[in-house]
C-alpha cells in the first residue's frame, strides 16, 4: 500500500520537475535578449564564454571574488550535494557502474560536508542582520528541507540502517513501472516524501537559480558588438517599420 | 543643498549597518505633464496604473531575456548586499542591489509565479499598491546602473537591467523622472542634452580655436558640419562648455591637429550621452542613437570617434552596431546596416573611443610629448563604470583599463593607483550615474560617493596625489561638486585628454 502511494508521487515529482523545468528552460531560450550586456571585461569569443561559464558553475567564480563566507559554504554544499547525487546512482543501475561504486566512500561522507555548508549558509542567513533583512520565510524553509534531507539521509546510512537491497529494487521496480515493496521505515518514509516535495517545488522556486545562470546574458554573451551585428526579433521589427 | 555634508569615512572599510528607512521619500522630483508627454510618455500618473503597471511588466518579460532570468534566478545568497555604493553610503537597506531587485520581484512573484499567487507571505511577493509603486519611483532612482553588483552575483544578475525596467514601466503609466525625461526632451528638440542650440555651439567652437591659439600660437580647428571629414567626433555636450570637461574637447582637437586628421563634429549629433538607456526605453535609446546614422551618412564620414562618455561609451561600443548599424559584421542581405556599413573604412574600429585613437597614434610614435609639462601633477586614475563594466577598449578584454591607463603614463610621470578593490571591473560609480545627476538628488549623490572619497583620501595622504582622471563628463560633473563637499579641491578632477593637451607637442616651435 505504502509502496503504491510512494511509487504515484514519484511518478507526478519526476513529471512535474521534468516538466516544470523543460517548460521554464524553454521560455528562457525562447525570450529574446535584445542587446549586448555581457559584464565585461568579458570574453571576445565563443570558446571565452564556455571557459566563463565552466568556471562560474564549477568554481563559483564571482562568487568567490564576493564573499569568502558565502563561497566556501555554498561550494562545499553544491559539491558534496553532487557527490551525494552521483552516489545515490547506485540505488538506480544495475550492475552499479565501476564509477559510481569508486565514488562511495567519497558520496558517505560526503552527507556531512553538505551539511556543513547548508549549516553555515544558514547561521549566516540567520546571524547576519543584511542577508536575515533580506531573507524570505522560504529561504529559510528551503534550508531547513535540505538539511532535513541530509539529516534523515545520514541517519539511515550511519545509526538506523534501512533496507538498502530493498529500496533499490523498489526505484529499479519503479522505473520498469513494476511497483515493488519499499521498507516501511519511519526515516525512509521522511527522506523519500522530503525529496518529492524538492523535485516538486524545482521548478517554481529559486532553485531555477541552476537552470537560470545559463541563460544569464551578463555572463553567457560573448563580447564583440562592434564585430558582429547583433539584432533580435522584436528589434528587428522596429527597423522594417521605420526603416531609414 | 549647503547644509549637505560628507558622511564621515569608515574608520575600517567594513559593511555598515542598517538604517531602514534612511533614504525613504528622497527621491528625484516627478516630471510634469508637459515633460512626460513631449517624449511620447501619459503626462500624470493614469487611473488605471496598476494594471497597465502589470501588463507593462509583462510585456518586458517577454521581451528581455535578462529581466525574466534575473527575477527567477536570485537566491538571496547576498553576495551583492554590500557591494553598492549607495547602500554603503546610506545604509538603508533597500539600497542593497538584492533588496532594489526584490522590491520588483515581491511584484513580479505575486502576479507572474505560481507560489506567489498561491502563498505570497511564504515568498515574499507583494501586491502592486500605490505605496510599493511610490518605493519604487523612490529607489529605483537611486540607482546608478554601475552594474558594480553583477560583477559579484554567482548568476551574473545585473541590478541595472531591472532598474531600467522598473523605470520603463514607471514612464508608461506617467510617473517619470523630471531630470532625465527633461534631457531627452532636449537631445530630441535641440540635438544635445544641454539644450545648447547651432549657432551657440558655432560661436563655442571659435571661441575655443582663439583661445588655444593665444595659448599655444598654433591653430588647432574645432570644425563643424564638415561633409567629407574623415573622423566624425560624437562627444558629450559638457565638453563643449563645461569645466574640466572642456580641456578634453581641447585635448582631442590636438591629437587630430598634431596628426592632420581631418575631423568634424555634428550639429545634429551634438551629443554622445544617451539618456535613453538610463530610463530602459528601447524606443527611445534608439532615436537617440539613429542621430549619430543620420549625422554620418549626411557628412559621409569614414570614421566615428567617440569622446569622453562612460554610458555614452557603453551605448555606443554595446548598443550602436544593434542600434544604428555603426559597426562592422552585418548580413549582406542587413540593407539597413550594409548602407552605413559600406560608407565606413572597416580598417579601424567602429565606433572607436578617442582613448583608442589616441593609443594607436602613440604606439605608432605619431605623437610626442612633453611629459614634464605634467609634472604638477600625482595623478590617480578613476575608471568609470559603464566604460569598465558595459565596455571594451582595444582588442582583449580589460583594454577599457589599460589603455587609459597607457595614456597617462605615456604623458605624464607621476602615476599611482587607488586601492585594488576599488579599480577596473570593481570599480565604485562616482555617485552620479544612470540619471542621478540632479540637484534634486543631492544627498544621494553626497553619500553615494564615499566609497570613492575614502580611497582618494588614502592615496591623497600616502602619496600625495593632486589629480583625479576620468573618462566620464558625469564623473567629472558629480566629482567636480563633491570634492569641496570632501575637503578636496575641486580642480583635482579632469580628463585623461586633459593630460594629453598639457603634453603634447603640436609642431616644431
Amino acid at each position: 500500500m505504502a509502496s503504491a502511494f510512494f511509487a504515484v508521487l514519484f511518478y507526478l515529482a519526476t513529471l512535474a520537475f521534468v516538466v516544470g523545468l523543460l517548460y521554464r528552460i524553454n521560455v528562457y531560450a525562447r525570450t529574446p535578449a535584445p542587446l549586448k550586456i555581457p559584464t565585461t571585461p568579458a570574453p571576445t569569443t565563443r570558446g571565452g564564454v564556455v571557459l566563463r561559464m565552466a568556471r562560474e558553475v564549477v568554481l563559483f567564480e564571482s562568487l568567490f571574488k564576493a564573499n569568502l563566507w558565502i563561497w566556501s559554504m555554498g561550494w562545499l554544499f553544491h559539491a558534496s550535494l553532487a557527490l551525494v547525487l552521483l552516489r545515490h546512482l547506485r540505488y538506480f543501475t544495475e550492475p552499479v557502474w565501476g564509477w559510481v561504486a569508486l565514488i562511495q566512500p567519497f558520496g558517505l561522507y560526503a552527507g556531512f560536508t553538505m551539511l556543513l555548508g547548508l549549516c553555515g549558509l544558514w547561521v549566516r542567513r540567520l546571524f547576519v542582520e543584511r542577508i536575515r533583512y533580506i531573507s524570505t520565510p522560504s529561504d529559510h524553509l528551503m534550508l531547513v528541507l535540505l538539511i532535513a534531507i541530509a539529516v534523515s539521509g545520514l541517519l539511515m546510512q550511519f545509526a538506523v540502517h534501512t533496507d538498502v537491497i530493498a529500496v533499490k529494487s523498489f526505484f529499479l521496480g519503479l522505473m520498469r513501472f513494476d511497483i515493488q515493496p519499499l521498507p516501511a521505515d519511519v526515516l525512509l518514509a521522511v527522506h523519500l516524501l522530503l525529496v518529492l516535495l524538492l523535485l516538486a517545488i524545482f521548478p517554481f522556486s529559486k532553485l531555477l537559480h541552476a537552470p537560470g545562470v545559463f541563460f544569464s546574458p551578463s555572463r553567457n554573451q560573448a563580447d564583440d558588438p562592434r564585430e558582429k551585428r547583433h539584432l533580435s526579433g522584436w528589434a528587428k521589427q522596429l527597423e522594417s517599420e521605420s526603416d531609414k | 543643498m549647503s547644509d549637505i555634508t560628507a558622511p564621515a569615512y569608515r574608520v575600517i572599510p567594513i559593511i555598515p549597518a542598517l538604517k531602514p528607512g534612511a533614504m525613504e521619500g528622497k527621491g528625484p522630483f516627478v516630471a510634469s505633464g508637459k515633460i512626460n508627454e513631449a517624449i511620447g510618455f501619459p503626462g500624470q500618473l493614469v487611473e488605471d496604473w496598476h494594471d497597465r503597471a502589470i501588463a507593462k511588466m509583462g510585456e518586458l518579460l517577454s521581451k528581455y531575456r535578462s529581466l525574466k532570468v534575473y527575477m527567477d534566478a536570485c537566491v538571496h545568497c547576498g553576495a551583492c548586499s554590500d557591494k553598492c555604493h549607495y547602500f554603503i553610503g546610506t545604509q538603508d537597506p533597500k539600497n542593497m542591489p538584492v533588496a532594489r531587485q526584490d522590491l520588483m520581484r515581491s511584484v513580479y512573484r505575486r502576479y507572474f509565479t505560481l507560489p506567489g499567487k498561491l502563498f505570497p507571505k511564504l515568498v515574499g511577493a507583494r501586491d502592486l499598491t500605490r505605496e510599493v509603486l511610490d518605493e519604487w519611483y523612490n529607489y529605483f532612482h537611486q540607482c546608478s546602473e554601475c552594474r558594480r553588483c553583477s560583477v559579484f552575483c554567482p548568476y551574473g544578475i545585473d541590478t541595472a537591467e531591472v532598474t531600467m525596467a522598473a523605470r520603463e514601466i514607471l514612464d508608461s503609466i506617467g510617473y517619470g523622472q523630471k531630470y532625465s525625461n527633461e534631457i531627452i526632451g532636449k537631445v530630441h528638440k535641440i540635438g544635445n542634452n544641454l539644450g545648447l542650440p547651432g549657432p551657440a555651439l558655432g560661436d563655442t567652437l571659435e571661441g575655443l580655436e582663439e583661445d588655444v591659439k593665444d595659448a599655444t600660437g598654433f591653430d588647432v580647428r574645432f570644425p563643424i558640419d564638415v561633409k567629407g571629414a574623415e573622423v566624425l567626433l560624437i562627444t558629450p555636450s559638457a565638453d563643449f562648455f563645461a569645466e574640466p570637461h572642456i580641456d578634453s574637447l581641447i585635448g582631442y582637437a590636438k591629437v587630430f591637429h598634431a596628426t592632420g586628421t581631418s575631423w568634424t563634429l555634428s550639429s545634429m549629433a551634438s551629443e554622445a550621452g544617451n539618456f535613453g538607456m538610463f530610463i530602459g526605453n528601447y524606443e527611445q535609446l534608439r532615436k537617440i542613437a539613429l542621430r549619430i546614422r543620420e549625422a554620418a551618412l549626411e557628412l559621409g564620414v569614414k570614421r566615428i570617434v567617440v569622446g569622453e562618455c562612460g554610458h555614452a561609451w557603453r551605448v555606443a561600443y554595446s548598443f550602436w552596431n544593434t542600434l544604428t548599424g555603426v559597426g562592422d559584421g552585418a548580413d549582406p542581405n542587413d540593407k539597413f546596416a550594409q548602407m552605413l556599413q559600406k560608407q565606413l573604412d572597416h580598417r579601424y574600429k567602429q565606433p572607436m573611443h578617442i582613448c583608442e585613437f589616441t593609443w594607436d597614434l602613440i604606439e605608432r610614435n605619431a605623437l610626442s610629448f612633453d611629459k614634464e609639462a605634467n609634472d604638477k601633477h600625482i595623478i590617480t586614475f578613476h575608471d568609470s563604470c559603464n566604460v569598465a563594466r558595459g565596455s571594451r577598449m582595444g582588442d582583449f578584454a580589460g583594454g577599457q583599463f589599460d589603455i587609459p591607463r597607457n595614456i597617462i603614463k605615456a604623458v605624464a610621470n607621476n602615476f599611482v593607483e587607488m586601492s585594488p578593490e576599488t579599480i577596473r571591473e570593481r570599480t565604485f560609480c562616482c555617485g552620479g550615474g544612470g540619471g542621478v545627476l540632479t540637484d534634486d538628488l543631492m544627498e544621494l549623490r553626497v553619500k553615494g560617493a564615499l566609497p570613492r572619497m575614502e580611497v582618494l583620501q588614502q592615496v591623497v595622504d600616502e602619496h600625495g596625489v593632486n589629480f583625479m582622471a576620468t573618462i566620464c563628463a558625469i564623473c567629472k560633473a558629480q566629482f567636480t561638486k563633491m570634492m569641496p563637499i570632501y575637503g578636496f579641491d575641486r580642480r583635482m578632477v579632469g580628463g585623461v585628454h586633459q593630460l594629453v593637451s598639457n603634453a603634447i607637442k603640436l609642431g616644431k616651435e
